[in-house]
């Protein structure tokens, strides 16, 4: 069974995504969005734990997102996928469920 | 009858766009900047991120509200302390954010800058020096 997990909380305020990425694993999809874009942005205190999670799942994080709040995709960790909603349409499609954290 | 001037720490941790706080804080420092009082900003943790230039919410389909940091100097708003930790905690330098400037009636309208870089514990200090804090 595959899951489209979404994380929409800030890394630095909550620890939604690491509840999440200590959950998931065997190639599950991880979609950042809302406040959860700015776990995908290079030089940050969690960059490390984000780059450590590629190895296990593929990540995405939405454009959008990081448009309104000043993040070029050039900011986004090498690895981590930019989608538009179009892109989030297609991952909750392909999977089989869609489980947040919020 | 005598007035008495109090200093106001509007305190904003939360970032933009995910939650009402980042706006609502910025209403109320524009409302409050009526009653002359002594106002500083203070920008930590994720609040850091309410400044960064370049926002765009075209595709999120809500209102950018970053251009009204902008104007807060012309509300005589031009104490704004940004903490140097949650900025480098979030890999952002002073570069990513908007410069924000007042222009200094007592020299010839100069511009200044608003922003000023603080440490953690010159924001303790800062925090320490308000009689009110309005948290947001």
């Amino acid at each position: 069974m595959s899951t489209l997990h979404t994380v929409n909380k800030s890394p630095f305020e909550k620890p939604s995504l690491d509840a999440c990425l200590a959950h998931v694993g065997g190639g599950a999809s991880v979609l950042l969005l809302e406040d959860g874009v700015y776990a995908a942005t290079k030089g940050t205190a969690v960059e490390e734990r984000v780059k450590g999670a590629l190895d296990s799942v593929k990540l995405f994080v939405l454009g959008p997102d990081l448009m309104a709040r000043g993040l070029s995709e050039d900011r986004v960790i090498e690895g981590i996928s930019v989608v538009d909603y179009a892109g989030f349409v297609d991952l909750a499609a392909e999977n089989d469920k869609v489980q947040a954290w919020l | 009858m005598s007035e008495t001037i109090k200093k106001f720490l509007y305190l904003n941790r939360k970032a933009p766009y995910g939650t009402i706080y980042a706006w609502e804080s910025l209403e109320v420092v524009l409302i409050g900047a009526a009653f002359d009082q002594d106002v500083s900003l203070a920008f930590m943790d994720d609040g850091v991120y309410q400044l960064t230039k370049g926002q765009d919410t075209t595709g999120v389909g809500m209102k950018n509200f970053s251009p009204t940091y902008a104007a807060l100097g012309d509300y005589e708003v031009k104490k704004i302390f940004v903490e140097k930790e949650s900025l480098d905690e979030r890999g952002l330098t002073l570069d990513d954010l908007q410069h924000l400037v007042w222009e200094d009636e007592d020299d010839d309208w100069a511009e200044k800058d608003s922003i000023r870089l603080v440490s953690r514990e010159e924001m303790t200090a800062i925090m320490d020096d308000a009689d009110v804090v309005f948290s947001f």
